[in-house]
């Protein structure tokens, strides 16, 4: 699986596609395959205030519950209700199954996340393979 | 998540067979097993649908030979092993003198003074040793067989189909909870029993636990099931098919604090065989009024999953009990817990709260086993371990 070039990532394995001051986010493919079939996401509100590095929903496989982390501030305007009676599209294509679009509060605090490359050096190494 | 494993963990004779299919791999009581393959939901509708196969060595094998083997085994587990004959095994389990879990096992009685218990993995040294302890007195041998087993769990409704295929030993006259001796994949004398924790129909058998023996066993079980899509399950579907059956798991539904009357195994327990480990203790315990929790089936009415450890409330928002067990059922495809609550509420269609995040989300008691495996039409394998 390739990780694209243009999204960023975070170290709790969540990526990030912003054009502008809109942005898309979601969950890596290295997350949903250490998940497992996911069954259940618990997405935010819209119009919710999030913030970087704070918890803004939840996605759970059979086997486990893992909090998602907000790669950036800003404010819900969007959240991909398909997921909640679909969440196994997340396992299929992770990197196309956005959670929820975000208004950023500061396009800039992008620019502190993980590259495509990195994040994939760091999903290996979390791996140990 | 899938972490390497550490040179500390226990490996089973299949464990480099396992990491060639690319199984994640978990610490599962310190050993190092495959928790899934190709993903939990699908080993388990396998399981449920057609047949799954399990590399279960890490569990435990203690036997009991000689005279006194019998009064032993009668002494140490709670279920009556006098009504057993040669060939049947039932579960049982191993008490403290106060009447909560050592451990659950299943009695195998090979011959009037030859007993074998499998026991759990994460307390095969604990049980051995109070086993060896208990048994002192009496006159028999304890042996511990536990690393000389490869024990491989085939389960599903065409379980039967694959194994016969493998074996001399016409598996239609085994009846659920019954074992035979026969050639396996062309291994004699080997331990046929048709046993599980699944909730399903299935055998376990047990072969010798060289590397390339327990290869060549599983690799031909999966070819003889692959007509019927067999697939190589882990213990994550392990875990979610023993819960929608309601199997207790030692650590979450039966532990050292929990006593018979409470984790509801009253059935297993037979007082009326005369005193054993534990029998005082739950007599006493009966005099008093019986248990004040009791073990639970949940069901999720609300959106939400309830997990091992979270709070369970009263309808009015009190904290009552704890989960055990939780997890979405993927035969059932609903949200199902066991859970501990008070006697007085522990009657069906009660309606409670699981508290998830700390938010309550409603649920209500409902009648276990989840799920019972369908009636066969022929007579065999449909009788419960009721014994």
């Amino acid at each position: 699986m390739s990780y694209p070039a243009n999204y960023r990532y975070t170290r709790e394995h969540e990526w990030i596609e912003a054009s502008g001051k809109s942005a898309s986010v979601g969950i890596t493919d290295h997350a949903q395959d250490s998940l497992g079939d996911i069954v259940f996401v618990e997405l935010p509100k819209i119009g919710a205030k999030v913030e970087k590095g704070k918890v803004f929903g939840s996605v759970e496989s059979v086997k486990a519950v893992s909090d998602l982390y907000s790669p950036a501030t800003g404010t819900v305007t969007a959240v991909n209700e398909e997921l909640t009676t679909a969440p196994e599209k997340i396992n299929a294509d992770a990197h196309a199954a956005w959670i929820m679009k975000i208004d950023l509060a500061d396009p800039s605090e992008l620019d502190s996340l993980l590259t495509a490359a990195d994040y994939e050096a760091y999903a290996k190494e979390e791996t140990g393979h | 998540m899938s972490t390497p494993a550490s040179a500390a963990l226990r490996k089973t004779a299949l464990n480099a067979l396992h990491r060639r299919l690319a199984a994640k791999m978990v610490d599962f009581g310190g050993w190092d097993m495959p928790v899934e393959y190709s993903g939990l939901i699908a080993e388990h509708m396998a399981v449920r649908t057609g047949v799954g196969l399990f590399d279960v060595s890490h569990m435990g094998d203690i036997q009991l030979r000689g005279p006194g083997s019998l009064d032993a085994v009668q002494h140490i587990s709670m279920n009556d092993a006098a009504r057993l004959q040669v060939g049947q095994a039932q579960y049982s389990a191993l008490l403290y003198p106060q009447g909560t879990f050592v451990d659950d096992v299943i009695v195998h009685k090979f011959s009037p003074n030859d007993y074998l218990l499998v026991i759990n993995a994460g307390t095969r040294e604990k049980d051995y040793n109070w086993v060896r302890s208990q048994a002192s007195r009496f006159d028999c041998h304890v042996s511990d067989y536990s690393d000389y087993y490869t024990q491989l769990a085939i389960q599903g409704p065409k379980s039967e189909a694959t194994l016969q295929k493998l074996t001399n030993a016409d598996l239609s006259q085994i009846k659920f909870y019954w074992f035979t001796w026969g050639t396996v994949c062309g291994l004699p004398n080997t331990l046929i029993a048709r046993t599980g924790y699944t909730g399903e129909d299935g055998f376990e058998i047990y072969v010798p636990s060289d590397v390339a023996t327990s290869e060549r066993v599983w690799n031909e079980v999966i070819e003889a099931g692959r007509e019927f899509g067999i697939v190589p399950c882990g213990l994550g579907a392990r875990n979610t098919l023993r819960l929608e059956a309601a199997l207790s798991l030692y650590g979450h539904e039966i532990s050292d604090a929990l006593n018979v009357w409470e984790a509801g195994l009253d059935r297993f327990c037979k007082l009326e065989k005369g005193p054993f480990l534990g029998s005082e203790a739950l007599q006493q315990a009966l005099a008093a009024g019986g248990p004040q929790k009791r073990l639970v089936g949940l069901e999720m009415i609300e959106r939400g999953i309830a997990r091992d450890g979270y709070r369970v409330l009263s309808a009015q928002g009190e904290a009552i009990g704890c989960v055990t067990s939780g997890s979405p059922a993927p035969f059932l495809k609903k949200n199902i817990a066991l859970a501990y609550i008070p006697r007085d509420l522990a009657t069906l269609d009660t309606e409670v709260a699981v508290e998830i995040r700390n938010a309550p989300v409603k649920a209500r008691v409902v009648p276990i086993p989840f799920y019972k495996k369908p009636k066969k039409q022929s007579a065999t394998a449909e009788k419960q371990p009721v014994q």
